[in-house]
């Protein structure tokens, strides 16, 4: 495993054999920012993070520093930290690999951002389904206790920090924020309404901040290493580096880590370009949940702004990238069902608007489709876009209606054929995993 | 700073309170926003979506029901706004893709918001060509509710009301997604004493109850407004008819008292109306053959009355016991008759045996301005003594769990056991049955020390004291079985708190009873017999030179009933057998006088009277009813009952007419304008001193190893009123019997076992409650229970009983069988 690349800021440990062992960690700068961050004020770290310019890398972008200066302080209620580490949407996989193989750098962050936001206790809420990331994690919070740098009495300086890892049941909308701490208290994860915010009600009725993984981690290095060693990265509305999951018909999918900014069709081409024979169509900027973009947007930089302008999202930095040989109505129709077997249930919109969005899609693909059903996705999602509780309903119509907006032809196509695909197109419906490595010359690529 | 905001609705402006919602904001304008999760009194879910509205300036349109309005702000509902009127025409539609659409054979058709708003604005075609949800169907959520999930909406009111309002969280949402469905837990049943509650406000016709389904459409119920009978909270309810038969009762708004609710046994409790064991014609015993009395008519029954009542012409001794449901007017009849016509003061409306010192607590309590359900919910500190609101006066209960909820009120029990209460209590003051008002006196000495002198308070009693001067006007409610000098002491305790006092008797109308002085020694309008001005008033306004004589109690008349020196019990509704704890007085009392009684149902105390008259239940009559809080309701009958029954005040004007004398009124309203004249006179009489109580206080533990009966009955019981309803007795609580853990523990039982307890010659075997909540020498015994054989278990409040542990492996075990071959 090398380096990722072509930055290496946050996956600086990933090539150190063994860096989930705190002896190594440490032999390698571990535990050396969280010294610094004893060292200054709460203030002055807020104002740290403020002036990094990092916004949350869970996907909504929101500015870490403004959204910590929110938490309600001296209300005689402790305050929490929660790490939300449920990794869930589809095409996401930077926070897995961070907590694997580099899980001291994690607790590092929780030390340093509890101190900043003046908590004592932190919980990080991982996906039910990684074992690995929670044996690692579990040995890396054993290991910072038994050397006093957890507990009651952090580094010597008298404060206290603790953390607990909870793991999930493997539920997508537990990575919502709310529908997280709801979980986290023992009940359905079904998201809160909002206001009270978390800021001020959250974890037990306590002020609350929920981040994500890569959030606090890169906290850790801004407060250590100032907020220049992180605004060194990236453009000046989207600074820092970012933990890139690259994926789909490339050569070689996988993690990479970007300064912000670097425009899309670089990073393709660092993950090898897309696949012999192949042709770039369509991607998703930033996970599922994030309207596509065609191969006309390949050279907009990965900015929040240009994605943004783009009518699109940066979301997780999860780029899923697709060819010509990929049905636009078929992967849209994958996401769908995932997005309708998540939803919680809760609201009217998602969970009915859902469940008939998926029937029209297997309408369209089975031959059934008729015309006015192009119209009525495009309602439906309308009647679900902005009215849903969450924004998992929001996230289930962005792929129907973006897909609509650049592709409709490919619609209008399957309406005339009656649901069979163009020749040059390879089904992925039903395929299993191994034909569907077969079938898209995965399994020769090396993955 | 101010408490208001000013926003503009559709082009109105209004100003609010901070706070308020939108959808309640618009209301006041008289818009109505389409809702289904929204309702006033559970908070706010936003699951539905069917709310949604404009706001200028927010980025997304919002929901009307989660939404606080803000000053300033321009908001457009459906009626001035396309981005709404979309939005809401979406969610419909989106309701109505998995909806069956069986409307012409759903219950809730006719009534149902869902059909309505389809009806108003849906769209005539649908545009869902693709497969619908199935479930099976109906679901049972208990005997008395069904749930038929492929109508459910998901909005979450049954769920939220059973955690908010009731507390009884064992009904639930399920699953995700389009599998979202509502359900009970497989191994713990939704036991609830406010189920139809839910199915009320269902918003479409998933819950329906077992007792209405499929019986008729709303639009061909006749509904009337009625007050309900079952126990004192004096719920506000809608009786619906259909030909001339009670086919449902529903919770009536009314805020000030049941807020929207009913309990169970008020809602579903009608079947006795149309019982086979309904009284639907006068009985006659026929002279001396020791018989069951038989059918008769009105005639012969009344003459027979005549001649029991006046055998020689004049009036014989007779005392009337009214029991505590006669609506107020009746009431005020019966207390004129016995005192007119009978010549009698022995009148009495308890079938408990009464300290000699409650009449005049009673009196104080009657005159003065006592507590109300408002006043429960702003105390912030209430004590209950000698009270379990849930199994006594549900409503009552859930106005408490209000409090507790919502203001985090602090709520202190005095007495033996508080039941279901003891989940939301902050202190607990415990105390061997009936010993509460000894109690209630350590807190009154506790509030006037000075700190100074040694404090004997214990530390508990000092801590409640404290919290109880913390409030501006703290509440103290006390049930009817709390022991001698209670209500005095609790009353005394109030008024040196500056707070309020209520007494919470079960049955409906004992507060009317005693305000119309049916007990020895009142008289009507707060009116005492031992003040002369006051009782010539009375003998005044009903032509009398001198009232009777002082009359007697309950205990007295039965025991000069016994003697033969009271010779006719007049009994109105009143069922000795049942309700009056000492039997061996009530056989011979029974035995040796005449007895008449007027009922709905027949009954034990029926089946001995030489003379029945059948009257009108509280759904067939006309009247006013006094509940706890001292509030008189009208009620207005909603069926005409069976053809011969006759109302309480009809059959006693008749009877008074036979023995050749007047009441001077003829109907309700000369009954009414016949009360007018002894209208409440302003009086507020001091409380009785406290009782020295120096030489009692140390024979506190007298060795033995018997513990104190703590006997009443739970809501649902054996009662002739809840007959006919077996889908409402399905959700009786098991009868049980409760246990102090110090008291369990060297009996070597514990939570479940099996636990005999002795009473004299009664005995009665039940599973037993471990809790601390059982004042430690005390056991709880259900009264009247639907455990078998409990007429003749022990059932007097503070009688010593043994408790024992059933022998494993007990008689009915392994008994060998013989098998003919
Ligand atoms: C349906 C849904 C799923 C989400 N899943 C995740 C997740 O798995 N991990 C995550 O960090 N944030 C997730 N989020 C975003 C969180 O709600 C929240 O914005 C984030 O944790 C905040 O952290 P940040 O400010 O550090 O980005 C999800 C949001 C939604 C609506
Ligand atoms: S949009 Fe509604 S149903 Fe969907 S996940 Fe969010 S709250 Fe649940
Ligand atoms: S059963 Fe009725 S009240 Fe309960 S969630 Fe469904 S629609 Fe709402
Ligand atoms: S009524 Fe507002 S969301 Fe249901």
């Amino acid at each position: 495993m090398g380096t990722l690349g072509p930055v290496t800021a946050l996956s600086t440990r990933y090539d150190v054999d063994r860096a989930w062992d705190i002896d190594v960690y440490e032999d390698h700068g571990g535990y050396q920012n969280v010294r610094a961050a004893l060292d200054s004020t709460p203030d002055d770290m807020i104002q740290m993070i403020k002036d990094s310019g990092l916004r949350g890398r869970g996907g909504a972008g929101f500015p870490t520093g403004l959204k910590w200066s929110f938490i309600a302080q001296d209300t005689g209620k402790p305050v929490y930290l929660v790490v939300n580490a449920d990794e869930s949407e589809p095409g996401t996989f930077k926070d897995r690999p961070l907590m694997e193989r580099d899980p001291h750098s994690l607790v590092e962050g929780i030390i340093v951002s509890c101190l900043a936001i003046q908590s004592e206790m932190a919980y990080i809420y991982a996906r039910g389904e990684f074992g690995l990331v929670s044996r690692r994690l579990r040995h890396a919070i054993e290991q910072a206790y038994e050397r006093g740098y957890l507990g009651a009495d952090v580094f010597g300086s008298g404060k206290r920090v603790d953390i607990t890892l909870h793991r999930g049941a493997a539920a997508y909308i537990c990575g919502e924020e709310t529908a997280l701490l709801d979980s986290l208290e023992g009940r359905r994860g079904q998201p809160r309404l909002r206001p009270p915010f978390p800021a001020t009600h959250g974890l037990y009725g306590c002020p609350t901040t929920v981040n994500n993984v890569e959030t606090v981690t890169a906290a850790g290095y801004i407060v250590g290493q100032g907020p220049e060693w992180f605004n060194q990265y990236g453009t000046e509305k989207s600074a820092g580096p970012k933990l890139m999951c690259i994926s789909g018909e490339v050569k070689r999918p996988g993690n990479y880590e970007f300064a912000l900014g670097t425009p899309v069709s670089e990073m393709i081409a660092a993950a090898g370009g897309m696949l012999d024979d192949r042709e770039l169509k369509f991607f998703f900027p930033g996970g599922s949940s994030t309207p596509i973009l065609t191969a006309e947007h390949a050279d907009i930089p990965y900015t929040f702004e240009a994605m943004t302008e783009a009518d699109s999202l940066l979301g997780t930095g999860a780029l899923m990238v697709h060819s010509d040989k990929t049905s636009v109505v078929e992967t849209v129709y994958r996401y769908v069902k995932f997005y309708e077997h998540e939803s919680c249930g809760k609201c009217t919109p998602c969970r009915e608007g859902g469940y008939w969005t998926a029937q029209v899609y297997e309408r369209i693909l089975d031959g059934r489709g008729r015309a006015e059903d192009l119209d009525l996705l495009a309602d439906i999602s309308n009647n679900i876009f902005g009215r849903s509780f969450c924004a998992l309903g929001d996230a289930l119509t962005s792929p129907v209606l973006s897909s609509l907006e650049h592709f409709r032809d490919e619609y209008e196509y399957l309406l005339r054929s009656a649901g069979r695909l163009p020749d040059h197109m390879q089904s992925v419906r039903t395929a299993t995993a191994n034909e569907y490595l077969e079938r898209n010359d995965l399994a020769t690529a090396g993955v | 700073m101010t408490d208001t905001v000013t926003l503009t609705i559709d082009g109105k402006e209004i100003t609010v309170p901070k706070g308020t919602l939108l959808i309640r904001a618009a209301e006041q304008l008289g818009t109505i926003i389409p809702r289904f999760c929204d309702h006033p009194l559970l908070d706010p879910v936003g699951a539905c979506r069917q709310c949604i509205v404009e706001v200028e300036g927010q980025r997304k349109p919002m929901t009307a029901c989660t939404t606080e309005a803000a000053d300033g702000w321009v908001v457009n509902t459906h009626l001035t706004s396309d981005v709404a009127r979309t939005a809401q025409e979406g969610q419909l539609e989106f309701l109505l893709i998995n909806h069956p659409l069986d409307c012409p054979m759903c219950d809730k058709g006719g009534e149902c918001p869902l059909q309505d708003q389809a009806m108003a604005h849906g769209n005539h075609h649908s545009r869902f060509v693709d497969e619908k949800r199935k479930y099976d169907k109906p679901v049972a959520v208990s005997a008395q509710v069904l749930l038929d999930r492929e109508r459910c909406v998901l909005c979450a009111r049954c769920t939220r009301f059973s955690d908010q309002v009731s507390g009884d969280p064992f009904i639930e949402l399920f699953e995700r997604g389009a599998l979202e469905q509502v359900a009970i837990y497989e191994d713990e049943p939704y036991e609830s004493y406010f189920s139809g509650n839910v199915i009320q406000i269902c918003p479409v016709g998933a819950l329906t109850s077992t007792s209405y389904r499929f019986k008729a459409r709303p639009f061909d119920l006749r509904s009337t407004p009625s007050v309900c009978d079952g126990c004192s909270a004096g719920c506000s309810q809608t009786v619906q008819a259909r030909r001339g038969q009670v086919e449902r009762q529903l919770a009536r708004t009314n805020m000030a008292v049941n807020e929207m609710w009913n309990c169970d046994k008020g809602r579903f409790g009608y079947g006795h109306l149309t019982a086979d064991t309904r009284l639907t014609s006068p009985l006659v015993r026929s002279d001396d053959d020791g018989e069951e009395p038989v059918a008769a008519d009105w005639a012969t029954a009344l003459t027979r009355v005549r001649s029991i009542l006046a055998p020689d012409g004049e009036v014989v001794p007779t005392a009337v016991l009214s029991g505590g449901r006669l609506p107020d007017e009746d009431a005020y009849v019966a207390g004129k008759f016995a005192r007119t016509v009978l010549g009698t003061d022995d009148v009495d409306f308890r079938t408990r045996f009464a300290p000699a010192s409650e009449g005049d607590a009673l009196a104080a309590l009657a005159g003065r301005d006592t507590a109300t359900y408002d006043d429960v919910e702003q105390a912030g500190v209430v004590l209950t003594v000698g009270l379990d609101p849930e199994e006594e006066v549900p409503i009552l209960y859930l106005r408490l769990r209000k409090a507790w909820r919502n203001t985090k009120a602090r709520l202190v029990s005095v007495g033996a056991s508080s039941g279901s209460l003891a989940e939301l209590l902050w202190r607990r003051l415990p105390t061997d049955v009936g010993a509460e008002a000894a109690v209630l006196d350590d807190l009154a000495r506790a509030l006037d020390r000075d700190g100074d002198d040694a404090d004997q308070s214990s530390p508990m009693v000092a801590e409640v004291a404290d919290a109880l001067g913390s409030v501006d006007r703290p509440v103290v409610l006390v049930g009817e079985r709390a022991g001698d000098g209670a209500l005095a002491a609790a009353g005394r305790l109030a008024d040196a708190l500056g707070g309020k006092v209520a007494w919470v008797p079960r049955r409906s109308n004992a507060r009317g009873a005693l305000d119309q002085g049916l007990a020895a020694g009142l008289l009507p309008g707060l009116r005492r017999h031992d003040d002369d001005t006051q009782r010539a008033e009375v003998a005044a306004a009903w032509g009398l030179d001198e009232l009777p004589t002082r009359g007697r109690d309950l205990h007295e008349i039965l025991t000069l009933a016994g003697k033969g020196k009271i010779k006719v019990l007049y009994l109105l509704g009143v069922d000795l057998v049942r309700d009056v704890a000492d039997q061996r007085l009530v056989d011979k009392a029974l035995r040796r006088a005449t007895v008449i009684t007027h009922d709905i149902v027949a009954n034990a105390t029926t089946a001995h009277a030489d003379v029945v008259l059948p009257v009108t239940a509280s759904q067939e009559r006309a009247g006013t009813r006094t509940n706890w809080e001292g509030r008189r309701q009208q009620f207005r009958p909603g069926v005409a009952g069976p053809q011969l029954v006759q109302h309480d005040w009809e059959i006693l004007v008749q009877v008074t007419g036979m023995l050749g004398h007047d009441l001077g009124f003829t109907d309700l309203d000369g009954i009414r304008a016949d009360m007018a004249a002894l209208a409440p006179i302003d009086t507020t009489p001091d409380w009785p001193a406290a009782a020295d109580r120096s030489d009692t206080a140390a024979a506190a533990d007298d060795g033995d190893d018997t513990l104190t009966a703590d006997v009443y009955p739970l809501l649902l019981d054996n009662g002739v009123h809840q007959v006919n309803a077996p889908d409402l007795a399905a959700t009786a609580h098991d009868p049980h019997l409760r246990l102090h853990p110090d008291d369990a523990a060297p009996l070597g039982v514990s939570d479940g076992d099996e636990v005999t307890v002795t009473g004299g010659k009664a005995e009665l075997t039940l599973p037993v409650r471990v809790t601390p909540d059982q004042a430690a020498g005390t056991v709880f015994v259900p009264a009247n229970s639907t455990a078998p054989d409990q007429v003749d278990n022990p059932r007097h409040l503070g009688d010593r009983v043994t408790v024992a542990a059933v022998a494993s492996g007990s008689a009915t075990a392994d008994q060998p069988v013989e098998v003919n071959a």
